[in-house]
């Protein structure tokens, strides 16, 4: 059961205060968009196996919503950041690079399984 | 027989002596008995049958640990099955039953599956219940469901009570022994919350059975001091009786607490540690011979706690058989309490050190580099046949004795530092798998949760243990390992010993118990191996190796050793199978907590809900909502009180309690913006004083909920939701400004629950409001689809002229403490119309007859608004808005489609809920093609006759055709697609 | 004896959202309550009289009921221009009051807020849930206070009763 730092209220939330809302920094497509761009959009996500950057909601706090870089294997979290950010904070990217050397971070891009053991 | 001794027994006061019954036959004990240390003390040494052959069953452990002294527990709504009498404390009056057996532990009819032993091996059930076919259910079933499971379950509701804690600490300990203390000791100098949980009713571990030497003086003093240095911290907290029973992400930990006296029976605490130091030691393992399930044969460890704790004696003449040192304590303690150790067993070929040397000082015989290769007796020990390990089981000698007290050395419970993913490494000289420091379980912060300590590092001796303790106390707090002395006798090696002998044959093996509840033996799972279970997983489930309630605390070690030979693969390279929380089972009551019975789930009530309580409502749950479903009247069927409040609707004036709509303000420069891209149509343009009908859909572009939208101001409108939908609804809007439009200026609130609304609703519903009087609710003043506020009556009113009924029709909205005062005073105002509360259903049958859709019924998350001819509500000219994208796909906008159309039954009938249209042909799985289904379906009042609302591909084109409409059972039912609208089409009554 | 849990008499409650840096909101709401201007996380002055930190955005303002009226149109007034919200939110919520010495503990039975006193102390507001309730509380008078949503008044007062009547941990 994770907990995670509500960076708006500093709160320390208990899992079970949080609601989850899947992956972070997914980009919209409104009228206009390909049906390829639209398709990824509705559908396609990322699962790593590895540092994953997600939304959650202090649903039972605060209210408000913000993302969180995980590792989804070893649950390492490595921050929590309000979800108006476009990117996760550098210091966020720095200690993801530590443990999980060759990590990046690309908003909205499907990539291939990454191989982390 | 197993006896109590007259002297002994530290744990036991013998000035207060305890009544209680097992099987009926009333026994006594004394206050601090365990329920199987006063059974073992009245000679009771069989305590019930294993699963799978019904074999007679002694205690064989003291601990958690015991797989074979599980009794039904209590009598009445209170029994509990699979109680461990091992530890359970002995109460007056307490009732026990063994279980498993039939018709009574002494004679038991399973036994016969012991005779067909041979025919029952590992995998029986997946070999013989195949075939044929016709037995699955009428023969086999039958019998595998009655010879299922242990013990029985109470019939009635649980009286107790239980109860979560959640608590944070820096730093919880699990395990009270000398490893917990001295971890407890050093972490507690920090200043740090120190929490130390103990499962047993009482502080020391092993320590206090053994009295070493601590820090000067005995174990037991050292223990008492500490704990007294502990107690008096401010920053340390002990709870007994209290286990740690699991360790999950982020340092979660779950723990169960057994409690005494009025108020709750067990409490779950809900751990958020820092730090998990796991010290919670080890347990023995029993060693594999032939006939080592006969009842008389006991781990080593356990007959000394017998003795030691209860003063209880489990025979006369004890043969000790061991691969270590520590069993000697057993024989040296027997000896001393005046009792007959004919011969030490030991399967090392010259055991040394200082406890057995003792033993021979003391003139026990030792029996260097032997075996057992058979314990003679059936339901008691007789006596046990001698033979060279490296044999394959020749007697060279019987020796009588009435118990044998075995130790295959220690297996450390690598539980809780594994539940949460720590690596283990085999140590291949003390024949453990141990916590590897390198894969610890990590944290949130990438620090490892848990640091083992003492026994569960693989550490026997006690200065190792104590040291072992205050080192992790200390890292988990980041300080200096304080230093506690400690002395015990100096130690011989191990030699591990998987079977014995060692060149047994497959006769001997079928003997030669690993797991004693479930019976698997030796031999079970190298047949396994031999069907190609290579898998340490798959040979457990094949077997059942560890399955039973112990879930392999005893058997897991042995049993891998044994596949690892069958194998020829080194034991790690076998692996283990995954440690998985509870550590022992936790009862439902425990998971539970406080939420059973009336606390089970809340209940929403709006304020008017005691007077529908008191005027007959039946309810109907709406999410966590209670909503009046009819208000029946004495001798009333519900039909007669649905049909009587929609005619009510229809010619007077009913009223509806529509408080639990949710009532969402949005406020801001930017609100017209949001509520544009939010909804499918305009809700910018919107008049101020003026409503407009909102649909919502998700990005996928299907209908998620609708309602009515006012605005109230230049800058804010309230919009309604369905009942359901309010807290989605919110969230939904709040996760869109929060962030993709953070920077739009808009304030959003869910004002759901700050007023009760009552829907006004029929031709009489003008002249009651009229009749409260103080606004102008006239036709001109206030026409269809506007709202005004201001004083109802003197309440405090915001009034909507809407309707959801197809009738002249109000809603009222009055700050919720109001609610029921505007209730009371509506009817009262009403009752010359006789004005009639109606239910969910009546307002149901109302909508439906006018065509009106309802979220949930004719939408299902697959529907789009054009489905249902609300096209209308799209807008074409907005350049986005939520849905708008996927409402463009190909499949969504091209033809045949289900789409909303009325159904009239040709019989007059009401259609079955959720029938399907029939279509031609069938599909690939031979059933009949369907072409729509139905969405709603009433007796409408009214008309006197059934009405539906159904989607059907391209029904809107198909008006006047006649389809066919499934009917489970039956024939189907013949009905002709109509306009959905049919009632007041033309909208008089709506406008009146 | 167990702790004594009843609901208290109905408050006088203002939602506000706005930014809580801007000098007119702040001024307006220390007008209003005579308080200072809460941090996150805390409450100023009492349930009487006082105002909770409820979100980054958001504050609930307690008044006595009869000035609720009165002190949103003043919000109103005050704030004429900026952009905010002001609602009156006394009917939506209830107040329960626990009184008694374990009321730390009767509240820990239920949410997985840390509550040790270290950390929730005087003019802590706490935002969280007990069971499977939305709820705040705090520490006021000789126990704590808990605002939930009306809708579920009795089934708070009815949880809170028993984990009061279930008796102490004895932990805090």
């Amino acid at each position: 059961m994770l907990t995670l730092t509500c960076p708006h209220c500093g709160v320390q939330a208990d899992e079970t205060e949080l609601l989850p809302g899947g992956e972070a920094h997914l980009k919209r497509h409104g009228p206009g968009s390909s049906e390829e761009e639209f398709e990824g959009y509705l559908f396609h996500r990322q699962n790593p196996k590895g540092p994953h950057l997600e939304r959650w909601r202090h649903a039972f706090g605060c209210g408000k919503w913000f993302l969180a870089a995980r590792d989804t294997v070893t649950m390492q979290v490595f921050g929590t950041y309000p979800a108006s950010l476009a990117t996760p904070t550098d210091e966020i990217r720095r200690r993801a690079g530590v443990e999980r050397p060759g990590w990046g971070f690309e908003p909205g891009v499907p990539g291939e399984p990454e191989a982390v053991e | 027989m197993s006896t109590r001794l007259h002297r002994g027994g530290r744990l036991i006061d013998r000035s207060r002596p305890l009544r209680f019954s097992f099987d009926g036959h009333p026994y006594q004990g004394y206050e601090g008995d365990t329920l199987a240390s006063a059974l073992l003390a009245n000679g009771q040494m069989l305590v019930g049958r294993s699963f799978k052959y019904h074999r007679p069953r002694g205690f064989v452990a003291s601990g958690h640990e015991e797989p074979n002294g599980l009794v039904n527990l209590g009598a009445g709504d209170r029994v509990e099955p699979n109680h461990r009498a091992t530890v359970t404390p002995l109460k007056d009056g307490m009732t026990a039953l063994s279980q498993n057996r039939f018709p009574s532990l002494d004679i038991d009819v399973g036994v016969l599956n012991d005779a067909l032993g041979r025919f029952l091996p590992a995998g029986f059930y997946y070999k013989t219940f195949m075939w044929p076919r016709a037995f699955w259910k009428h023969v086999y079933e039958p019998v595998i469901r009655k010879s299922a499971g242990l013990g029985r379950v109470p019939q009635g509701r649980d009286p107790d009570t239980y109860e979560h804690f959640n608590v944070h600490v820096d730093v919880l300990i699990a395990g009270g022994g000398v490893a917990g203390l001295s971890a407890a000791w050093a972490a507690a100098q920090s200043g740090q919350r120190v929490l130390l949980m103990e499962q047993s009713p009482c502080w020391g571990g092993r320590a206090v059975i053994d009295e070493p030497e601590i820090d000067g003086t005995p174990a037991s003093h050292w223990v008492d001091r500490t704990v007294r240095a502990l107690r008096s911290m401010p920053n340390v907290r002990l709870r007994l009786n209290a286990q740690v029973s699991g360790v999950f992400d982020h340092g979660y930990v779950l723990a169960a607490e057994q409690l005494e006296g009025a108020g709750p029976r067990q409490r779950l605490w809900r751990i958020r540690a820092g730090k998990v130091i796991a010290a919670n030691g080890a347990i023995e393992r029993p060693l594999a011979f032939a006939g080592n399930d006969v009842p008389g044969v006991m781990l080593a460890s356990a007959m000394r706690d017998y003795l030691v704790n209860w003063g209880v004696s489990i025979g006369d003449r004890v043969v000790v058989v061991t691969n270590n040192d520590d069993a000697y304590r057993t024989a040296l303690a027997i000896h001393r309490a005046g009792l007959i150790v004919p011969a030490i067993v030991d399967a090392r070929p010259r055991p040394d050190g200082e406890l057995v040397r003792q033993a021979r000082d003391l003139g026990i015989r030792i029996e260097a580099g032997r075996g057992i290769a058979k314990v003679t007796g059936r339901r008691r020990v007789s006596g046990v046949k001698l033979c060279a390990l490296s044999g394959e089981g020749s007697p060279i000698e019987e020796i009588f004795c009435d118990a044998v007290a075995m130790s295959g050395g220690w297996t450390p419970s690598v539980h809780l530092w594994s539940h949460c993913g720590g690596g283990l490494s085999w140590d291949d000289d003390r024949a453990m798998f141990l916590p590897d420091p390198k894969r610890p379980p990590r944290n949130h912060n990438g620090s490892p949760i848990v640091l083992p300590a003492g026994s569960v590092v693989g550490e026997l001796r006690t200065a190792a243990v104590i040291g072992s303790g205050a080192r992790a106390g200390a890292a988990a707090v980041g300080a200096d390992a304080p230093e506690i002395l400690a002395h015990d006798a100096e130690e011989g090696p191990f030699l591990p010993v998987w079977i014995m002998p060692q060149g047994a044959k497959t006769a001997l093996k079928r003997k030669m118990w690993l797991d004693f509840q479930n019976d698997v033996k030796v031999s079970d799972v190298e047949l396994a191996a031999r069907e190609g279970f290579q898998s340490v997983e798959h040979a457990k489930r094949y077997t059942t190796l560890g399955m039973a309630t112990d879930q392999g605390k005893l058997s897991n070690i042995n049993g891998l050793a044994v596949l690892s030979n069958a194998l020829h693969v080194p034991i790690p390279q076998v692996g283990t199978t995954t440690f998985r929380p509870p550590y022992t089972p936790l009862t439902l009551g425990t998971i539970g907590g406080v939420a059973k019975e009336h606390l089970f789930q809340p209940v929403r009530r709006t304020a008017i809900h005691e007077w529908h309580q008191r005027h007959g409502a039946t309810w109907e749950p709406v999410g966590l909502w209670r909503r009046p479903f009819a208000y029946i009247r004495p001798g009333e069927h519900v039909h007669a009180a649905m049909n009587r409040e929609v005619l009510a609707v229809r010619n007077g004036v009913g009223l509806l309690d529509a408080s639990t709509l949710g009532k969402i303000v949005v406020k801001g420069p930017d609100a017209g913006r949001f509520l544009d891209m939010m909804y499918t149509n305009v809700m910018s343009s919107l008049p101020v004083g003026k409503c407009r009908y909102g649909l919502m859909c998700t990005e996928n572009g299907f209908l998620s909920d609708d309602g009515v939208v006012i605005r109230l101001s230049e800058d804010s409108w309230l919009c309604h939701t369905t009942t359901g939908g309010a807290d989605r609804i919110h969230a939904h809007m709040e996760d869109w400004l929060q962030t993709e439009w953070h920077d739009w200026k808009v304030y959003v609130a869910n004002l759901t629950e700050q007023w009760a609304q009552i829907a006004v609703a029929g031709p009489r519903a003008r002249d009651v409001l009229s009749k409260l009087g103080g606004m102008d609710l006239s036709r001109e003043a206030l026409p269809f689809m506007a709202f005004a506020e201001g004083k109802l009556g003197g309440f405090d009113a915001r009034v909507h002229r809407i309707s959801f009924s197809g009738e002249l029709s109000f809603e009222v909205a009055v700050p919720a403490n109001q609610g029921l005062a505007l209730w009371e005073a509506l009817m009262q105002a009403g009752t010359e119309w006789g004005i009639t509360p109606y239910g969910t259903e009546a307002m149901h049958v109302l909508r439906a007859e006018k065509g009106y859709i309802m979220i949930g019924e004719e939408t299902d998350g697959t529907v789009i608004p054009q489905d249902l001819n609300l096209g209308w509500a799209v807008s074409k000219k907005k350049p986005d808005f939520l849905g708008k994208r996927a409402q463009e796909r190909s499949h969504m906008a091209g033809g045949h489609r289900w789409k909303l159309v009325g159904l009239e039954p040709l019989n007059r009938s009401v259609l079955p809920e959720g029938a399907y249209v029939l279509g031609h042909g069938e599909n690939a799985n031979g059933q009949r093609n369907a072409e729509g289904r139905v969405t709603s379906t009433y007796f409408s009042a009214t008309l006197d006759r059934g009405i539906a609302m159904a989607l059907i591909e391209n029904g809107p084109e198909r008006m006047g055709q006649v389809v066919q409409v499934s009917n489970k059972g039956g024939q189907p039912i013949e009905a002709r697609i109509v306009d959905p609208v049919l009632y007041d089409k033309a909208g008089d009554k709506l406008n009146g | 004896m167990a702790d004594a849990v009843t609901l208290a008499e109905p408050l006088g409650m203002i939602g506000l959202r706005g930014d809580h840096g801007d000098e007119r909101v702040r001024a307006a709401v220390v007008g209003l309550t005579g308080t200072a201007f809460p941090e996150r996380l805390r409450i100023e002055g009492t349930s009487q009289r006082g105002v909770a930190w409820m979100s980054p955005d958001e504050l609930l303002i307690f008044v006595p009921r009869s000035e609720v009226a009165l002190a949103v149109d003043r919000l109103a007034t005050d704030l004429a221009g900026l952009h905010h919200l002001v609602t009156d939110v006394s009917d939506m919520r209830v107040c329960v009051r626990i009184e008694g010495p374990d009321a730390r503990e009767v509240l820990a039975k239920l949410s997985p807020a840390d509550l040790h006193p270290d950390v929730f102390g005087p003019g802590l507001f706490r935002r969280s849930r007990l069971g499977q309730l939305a709820a705040a509380f705090w520490l006021e008078g000789e126990g704590a206070r808990v605002i939930c949503f009306r809708s579920v008044a009795d089934y708070a007062v009815a949880l809170l009763r028993q984990s009061a009547a279930d008796g102490a941990v004895g932990h805090f």
